[in-house]
């Protein structure tokens, strides 16, 4: 028995669409300069989704995820941690330049001397007991987000001789559909470490790959305390034009 | 306060590894239950992710998106009007044996499609998360016209078909090579 609702024709719905990225945005799955991806891509081609109600929704995540300290990573302990103070901030935004509000964002880093507080990190760097390096902040009515922690260090890696990872945040955020899930890594400006890092260097087009560089923000220091760095996060932009959901010729 | 929206499309921030050492971060206590523990009619879904040579993926992180038992979702978009409640989100850190656990309810068939569920897997060593759907075996008849599942392969839909269980499904992740998950373009 095959009910309406589970039949094979459109739903007849009227849904918004997400455009797709242009080729070279992201790192494709086979990067072979990046050693851990050998075995973890899938050799079978993607089969192309079309957006229907469950990608053009996603969970709305907010306020309710956040804990009181959990934007600033600095005072998580009763001591401030070793390293150099900075304040992240930035928008969260769609493609076209819409903020998206009321989001979460959760991110996690290493310490100043580079070293995760996880328990398969052991290269010879001190762990700092006053940095658990994670926070979780939500953006206001305009998509602005900020943060406070300290700079994180660069760490080595054994991905190639003499790895080393350009100091980076994790970041993951959600926006408000399920095409828009995002989980991306922002650098500093001018490390030195960029030319020899494949994660860095997967993304193919070399103006997308500037748009995980933080901008320093002198307007945002904060005299004797804190230097600033600001990150915009894009996400993909919806059609102008929501589409009846029909049978797609496949 | 400046105008906030500006003209013209902004190039998308680029989707990078979430790296070895996600599970300081992402995951959260009452991540996998998109439903309370004792919810009736509530399911786990377990599986195993795994690499091209076989072996368990123990540091990744799989997240569900769902519809309610209705196939209604609590979002502004859903054009028959949100259904204020249903959290549909699941999250679960994968562990040393690259096994994750998901507790929630069967979802409700959405309009036009079989029931499904909707998975994200991130690992380090993956650039981008991969996205795949879970379906059910006991929906046969809905799951032989669902588009998607007609849009697959023929001889590659069971990877998208979790399995029954004592207390639920299974649905296993293979990465890469043999029988490899079917992963979506979204
Ligand atoms: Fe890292």
């Amino acid at each position: 028995m095959t009910t309406s609702a589970e039949s094979s024709a459109g739903s007849g719905l009227v849904l918004p669409r997400y455009r797709r990225d242009p080729e070279g945005t992201h790192p494709p799955m086979d990067s072979p300069g990046y050693k851990s991806t050998r075995l973890r891509h899938p050799k079978q081609p993607l089969v192309l989704l079309p957006q229907k109600l469950t990608e053009v929704t996603g969970p709305l995540l907010g306020p309710g995820r956040l804990g009181e300290l959990d934007n600033d990573l600095t005072r998580q302990h009763p001591e401030e941690p070793q390293g150099q103070r900075i304040l992240v901030h930035g928008r969260l935004l769609d493609g076209d330049g819409r903020p998206v509000p009321n989001s979460l964002i959760e991110v996690w880093q290493a310490n100043a001397g580079g070293r995760y507080k996880h328990v398969w990190d052991n290269w010879p760097c001190p762990v700092d007991p006053n940095f658990d390096g994670v926070g979780r902040t939500v953006t206001d009515s305009e998509g602005r987000y900020e943060f406070v922690t300290i700079k994180p260090g660069a760490y080595p890696w054994k991905n190639h001789d003499n790895a080393w990872r350009p100091a980076h945040i994790h970041f993951s955020v959600f926006g408000t559909a399920f095409p828009q899930r995002l989980v991306t890594q922002m650098y500093f400006p001018d490390d030195p470490l960029f030319f020899q890092d494949p994660i860095f260097n997967s993304i193919p087009d070399e103006k997308a790959r500037q748009r995980l560089i933080s901008r320093f923000d002198l307007s945002r220091t904060v005299p004797e305390w804190a230097l600033a760095f600001e990150f915009d996060i894009v996400l993909r932009g919806r059609e102008a034009t929501p589409f009846e959901d029909e049978e797609e010729d496949e | 306060m400046s105008e906030a929206v500006v003209a013209g499309p902004l190039g998308s921030t680029p989707s990078q590894t979430v790296g070895p050492y996600l599970s300081i971060g992402l995951p959260w206590a009452d991540g996998p239950y998109v439903v309370d523990a004792d919810d009736e009619g509530a399911v786990w879904i377990r599986g195993v992710v795994t690499d091209g040579a076989g072996a368990p993926v123990p540091d990744g992180l799989v997240e569900t998106w769902q519809a309610d038992r209705n196939g209604r979702f609590d979002h502004p978009d859903d054009p028959r009007g949100p259904q204020p409640g249903f959290r549909g989100f699941g999250r679960c850190p994968t562990d040393d044996d690259g096994a994750y656990a998901i507790r929630t309810v069967v979802p409700g068939a959405v309009p036009g499609e079989a029931p499904h569920i909707d998975v994200s897997v991130f690992a380090r060593g993956m650039l981008h998360r991969l996205v795949t759907r879970i379906y059910f075996p006991d929906r046969a008849e809905a799951n032989a016209t669902d588009p998607v599942l007609a849009s697959v392969p023929a001889d590659r839909r069971r990877t998208l078909i979790a399995e029954p269980t004592e207390d639920g499904y299974r649905f296993d992740v293979r990465l890469q090579g043999e029988g490899e998950t079917v992963f979506f373009d979204v």
